[in-house]
């Protein structure tokens, strides 16, 4: 049992991470009250942008692995921001309707990468040759228990994301400029009164949200799939989903994907674990999404929700 | 009218749209939208694949645009399709019956396996005031997951482990006289069903108490509560007729448009709905315009890209757009407004000129 949960647990992490980035995006835009069901299409956005890159640097600038690869990371990021543009663009100053705009993103995400690989490549897939190498954190690896669990097979992105999840957290809560962005989301009504230039937060939520959707779909794809195709197979909406069951703060969002990590995992893995075997796998892949509905289920009285998300802002409302 | 144009002006921006990444990509617009229009009407064959290739999205973007009548966003079509044309496959697969029993029965199990799947996200919204749109969300990926398992469990090909038992003759929508008049298309009676559905729909939403509560909910729940309506009753009652429409999307997807049901697909259909229901502006034969236009685009782009090396994902492409402009079509009522208000200060100096002479 021992040496299956230390062979789970890389796999887990690995796994939690483009859920965890892309998942507190979502928390920095519906804070700022723009909610965005368009994740999904910008992690797409960003795993074609960061495999389009590194497959241009593979072949011109050989030699150059790693560098290539977090360059590829980088311009997913500001692809994602970039697309986002067209989100907060649509629901800040056009008043669209937040949930259609996303769906739209999603759309227009999915349908324009597989357009444009086909042009570069013919067959709508991006193939990496080479992916994120795992490493052993050295020295770190060899302490007992938590060891094997936490520190072998790790990337450097896992730790990067790790310490933005806690730069935000301390930014949402302790600086002016979260305090900010939260009170858009609240009362934004409130918060113009009060100086805070409500749309321009609302954009800068945004984007946030892009540029980390677009990593979430970069890390997606050098260490999970190594092959763009045009989804990142629903991860976006599980991200939506663990914002919802995190309750929209930073370190709930961090417990609830690495909830969704070990369940996916599990599920992943339970044919070749003789202890999960006997369960039918059917339960072990519905278990996430059903677990989030009795999770909305339950939160529904003390929702934490940023009270304006979603709604259009109106200055002249009261 | 003012729907009308908005519509309009988003598929013109849809187009234009495509025409630029055809153009950017190094492709000639005007020969890739030819063979597209080509491909969904050159001949009476092709005509009829327009029209059964529309035919699902007719269903969906009702459910779509029903739920919406009532302020319920229904992103799940896709899962309730999927289940309800599961449901309706187990009756066509394991009943022995005449076709004229078997398909009625199979129409009545895809409605139900669809308000099934709408159900758990109508009571969540109601009793729970928990999200529609998240909560459907959740439902595709479970009924995504349970058709992956239950298709081979029990609906298994005798070969393809990927696909489920191709449904007899007997029990689809397909009419040999039908692909016959089509010159060999694989159009079939989904379409009838389809428009029949869309006239019920109408009547439904315009004529019926029914519908005049489901709208009053859909425009100011709190003033409809206080109206006496039955506002949980309402929400619930929508989500079922909603996903009851998907669930024949599934019907006239998997036993009239194909024979069999694929595992590890989503349709695309039920996020098309959306669409759909987005460009008909939410009314019956809106609806069925837009699913017959988005239909002609789906199957025109085969032809396209036998024709040239445009990828077929330009259709997809075109539809995403045209739906970004319809989200944002405040930006259309804006130019509009302008347009009409700059049309009566014209027409009032005019006026005041007379006067001073």
């Amino acid at each position: 049992m021992w040496t299956t949960i230390q062979q789970i647990f890389p796999y887990a992490i690995m796994f939690t991470i483009p859920l965890l980035i892309t998942a507190l995006g979502g928390l920095f835009s519906e804070r700022s009250g723009v909610v965005n069901i368009g994740l999904e299409g910008l992690m797409v956005i960003g795993s074609f942008a960061s495999a389009f890159t590194i497959s241009k640097l593979e072949t011109n600038w050989p030699g150059h692995t790693i560098t290539s690869i977090w360059i590829g990371i980088l311009v997913a990021a500001a692809a994602g921001l970039a697309f986002s543009l067209l989100h907060a663009f649509a629901s800040i100053h056009l008043n669209a309707n937040q949930v259609i705009s996303g769906t739209a993103i999603n759309m227009i995400a999915g349908a324009l990468t597989v357009f444009m690989s086909r042009n570069i490549t013919g067959s709508g897939n991006i193939r990496l040759t080479n992916g994120f190498p795992p490493f052993d954190v050295w020295g770190l690896s060899d302490i007992p228990i938590i060891g094997p669990l936490i520190f072998t097979k790790t990337y450097w992105t896992t730790w990067l994301i790790l310490l933005i999840v806690l730069f935000s957290s301390f930014v949402l809560r302790k600086t002016a400029f979260g305090l900010r962005l939260r009170s858009c989301g609240e009362y934004p009504q409130a918060a113009e009164a009060a100086g805070v230039n409500v749309r321009k937060m609302r954009y800068i939520g945004v984007l946030i949200s892009g540029a980390f959707a677009g990593l979430g779909g970069a890390i997606h794809l050098v260490t999970i799939a190594g092959e763009f195709n045009g989804t990142v197979s629903g991860l976006g909406f599980l991200a939506l989903a663990a914002l919802i069951f995190g309750q929209w703060r930073p370190l709930g969002i961090l417990a609830a994907t690495l909830f969704f990590g070990f369940a996916s995992t599990v599920a992943n893995v339970s044919q070749v674990i003789p202890q999960l075997a006997d369960f039918p796998p059917i339960l072990l892949k519905v278990f996430p999404y059903a677990i989030t509905l009795i999770a909305l289920v339950i939160f529904s009285k003390s929702s934490q929700a940023p009270k304006a998300a979603g709604e259009v802002f109106d200055s002249g409302k009261r | 009218m003012r729907n009308l144009i908005i519509s309009l002006s988003a598929v013109l921006f849809g187009l234009i749209g495509g025409a630029i990444l055809m153009a950017a990509t190094g492709h000639d617009p005007m020969e890739g939208y030819r063979f597209l229009f080509q491909g969904g009407l050159k001949n009476v064959s092709r005509f009829g694949d327009t029209l059964a290739t529309g035919t699902p999205l007719i269903f969906t973007g009702l459910s779509v645009a029903f739920a919406f009548r009532t302020g319920l966003f229904n992103i799940g079509a896709a899962g309730q399709m999927l289940f309800g044309g599961f449901c309706a496959s187990i009756i066509g697969l394991k009943l022995d019956a005449s076709g004229a029993v078997l398909v009625p029965l199979m129409i009545i199990a895809a409605i139900l396996g669809g308000a099934v799947w709408a159900f758990i996200p109508g009571l969540l919204k109601a009793r729970y005031n928990v999200h529609e749109v998240v909560s459907t969300i959740m439902m595709n990926w479970i009924a995504y997951w349970t058709i992956y398992y239950a298709v081979p469990a029990y609906l298994k090909a005798e070969s393809v482990e990927t696909e489920s038992r191709a449904l007899p003759d007997k029990a689809t929508l397909k009419a040999v006289w039908l692909s016959d008049m089509f010159g060999g298309s694989y159009v079939n009676m989904g379409l009838f069903l389809a428009v029949i559905v869309v006239l019920i729909i109408a009547f439904i939403i315009n004529k019926t108490t029914l519908g005049y509560e489901l709208k009053a909910v859909g425009f100011n729940r709190h003033s409809a509560e206080y109206a006496g309506i039955g506002v949980n009753r309402s929400i619930i009652l929508s989500m079922l007729i909603s996903g009851g429409l998907a669930g024949l999307a599934g019907l006239a997807q998997y036993a009239g448009n194909g024979n069999n049901i694929q595992i590890g697909v989503l349709p695309t259909q039920g996020y098309d709905g959306i669409a759909v229901a987005l460009l008909g502006a939410n009314s019956p034969i809106g609806v069925l315009v837009s699913a017959l236009f988005f239909g002609l685009l789906y199957s025109g782009r085969g032809f396209m890209n036998a024709m040239t090396d445009i990828p077929p994902e330009i259709a997809d492409s075109i539809i995403a757009i045209i739906i970004y402009f319809a989200a944002t079509s405040v930006l259309m009522n804006r130019v509009i407004n302008w347009f009409i208000g700059r049309r009566r200060s014209n027409a009032g100096s005019a006026v005041s000129g007379k006067g001073k002479v």
